[in-house]
């Protein structure tokens, strides 16, 4: 279980000098093999959520708790090795290494191609036809994206934070981002998405608005708050 | 042959035993040995030091290796390869070169090839350049590569140096004939007080030429590197060179690319880029559990792969 305890996150404003708060006094609790995703207009702190419990970001005040550890002041890498396991919304390239290359590294082993054909074939891209690929400019949007989202799947873990998996991937193939989530169905899944039909796997909505939380509950009566409040869709864009 | 020479060849060609074929091996300014075949011959120069290279008329998968050893100090060495391709060949030459300097004096290979490539030819010509040893001593290559490529031939240039060279400065001419394309992937790691200059010269002088240089670089420690080209186009023709440098630590990369479209028939494109590694992508790695030197290592790997 992960858990965050009256965690805030605020930034100097560049052009004011003055503080502010992207996240204030957020406690939430992400129960073990469940599915929470997480909406909300944009600028209202999602990603920085993400990159708090990825550890890309220090709460200014609050603690991260996984297991019941305190997770708060282990880096990236000590978090990833505890099993946080992280797909960016933006995938970044990597002029010369191969798509092989990062999943071995994701997967800390030398893959099979057996192994490479089933993280591949669960973002529905042949591994034949992409395992030698540089994972440049050559590639699209889109084929990055599901590159990004093989590398969680061979990276594996127990905590698997996913900020708008969606973005970039044609709607026929929002199957395969369905079947992933099921497959991860006995981790902690964290997901980040504006899609009715991603809110439609989870377990548990967490709305967000400005630098807090909403509400959060289960799937159903979220559904029903927000169909209450329908204008949550088109809330002001606060800039960070 | 003792240790240090196998090592060497391994490093620079790839070689753990007497290769097949033709082959010259040179060691500090002589020769080791030798086999010449009636598809690709070797030939010692009579007026300088060097050999000919004379590869028959559609000679197809064949490869020659010419590695140049040199594990002395207080030497300079200087051979004049000269490469006949016969039309219609299609040959891979493998030309390392590692030098083993334990001493305090410098130790110096300048190796000045020409390839005459004839029609419908193709050359994989592979150079790797490496030094290593204990000593003070300098470890310094001065390469020139002229290449001269007529209708339809194919030339790939695959030149690494990856580490522990002092100083080198390289030059490579080349003129494009018609149809024909040069192919180009340099590959230069330099650290500590080490100098890197490439220059490229190459002339697109037939009509539907091409050349395509890519260099890759990585400057760490407090080395330097410049890299300079020159393309010109005298016809209709297309030319591409991409400079792309990592740089480390105190280290410095400099990129002067220049193109000449003579003729208004010519496509040039030139692109550099010098910088150090995306935060990002050491931060991508990271999230895979690599530490931030691994992904500094991983970024660095890849990008010289």
């Amino acid at each position: 279980m992960v858990e965050l305890k009256k965690v805030s996150y605020s930034v100097k404003d560049e052009a004011t000098g003055r503080k502010q708060d992207i996240l204030k006094d957020v406690s939430l609790r992400f129960e073990d093999a469940s599915i929470t995703v997480i909406t909300g207009p944009n600028g209202s702190g999602k990603s920085t959520l993400i990159k708090l419990l990825m550890g890309l970001e220090k709460p200014t005040s609050g603690q991260i708790l996984f297991n019941g550890e305190d997770v708060t002041p282990l880096s990236v890498t000590e978090r990833a090795k505890r099993g946080f396991t992280i797909a960016f919304q933006q995938p970044v390239r990597f002029k010369g290494i191969t798509v092989k290359k990062l999943l071995s590294l994701a997967s800390g082993s030398q893959p099979d191609i057996g192994q490479m054909c089933n993280c591949l074939s669960a973002v529905g891209l042949c591994a034949r036809d992409y395992i030698d690929r540089q994972v440049d400019g050559t590639l699209s949007g889109g084929e990055l994206k599901r590159i990004e989202l093989a590398m969680a799947i061979a990276k594996g873990g127990e905590v698997f934070l996913l900020d708008e998996p969606e973005a970039g991937i044609d709607l026929w193939s929002f199957e395969d981002l369905v079947r992933i989530f099921n497959r991860l169905h006995d981790k902690t899944v964290i997901i980040v998405s504006h899609q009715h039909r991603i809110l439609e796997t989870a377990d548990k909505i967490v709305l967000f608005e400005n630098d807090r939380i909403v509400s959060a509950g289960k799937r159903e009566e979220m559904f029903a708050k927000l169909a209450e409040r329908p204008a949550l869709c088109a809330m002001r864009v606060k800039e960070v | 042959m003792d240790n240090t020479d196998k090592e060497l060849l391994a490093t620079i060609a790839d070689l753990h035993d007497i290769p097949e074929g033709s082959f010259n091996i040179r060691k500090n300014g002589k020769l080791l040995a030798r086999n010449s075949d009636k598809d690709i011959e070797i030939v010692s120069k009579t007026d300088k030091d060097g050999i000919d290279i004379i590869v028959r008329p559609g000679v197809k998968n064949k490869s020659v290796h010419i590695p140049v050893l040199l594990t002395v100090g207080n030497f300079q060495d200087t051979v004049y390869n000269d490469f006949y391709i016969g039309d219609g060949a299609d040959v891979t030459i493998i030309a390392g070169c590692g030098i083993h300097n334990d001493t305090c004096d410098s130790a110096e290979h300048d190796g000045i090839h020409t390839f005459y490539v004839g029609k419908n030819a193709k050359v994989r010509y592979v150079e790797r350049h490496y030094a290593n040893g204990s000593g003070t001593g300098k470890k310094v290559f001065d390469p020139t590569t002229k290449i001269y490529l007529k209708e339809k031939a194919c030339f790939i240039l695959e030149s690494t140096q990856l580490g522990g060279v002092t100083y080198t400065d390289r030059k490579t001419y080349a003129t494009v004939g018609k149809e024909a394309t040069l192919l180009v992937k340099e590959k230069i790691l330099t650290d500590h007080e080490e100098r890197a200059v490439t220059d490229f010269k190459v002339t697109l002088r037939g009509k539907g030429s091409r050349a395509d240089i890519v260099s890759r670089s990585v400057a760490r420690g407090n080395s330097l590197q410049h890299f300079r080209s020159d393309l010109i186009g005298k016809n209709e023709c297309f030319g591409h060179v991409e400079c792309d440098g990592i740089v480390l630590e105190q280290a410095r990369i400099m990129s002067t690319p220049k193109i000449d479209a003579v003729s208004t028939e010519a496509s040039l494109v030139h692109e550099a880029a010098v910088g150090k590694i995306a935060g990002e992508q050491l931060v991508k790695l990271m999230s895979l559990g690599l530490t931030e030197q691994e992904a500094e290592n991983a970024v660095i790997q890849g990008f010289l792969s």
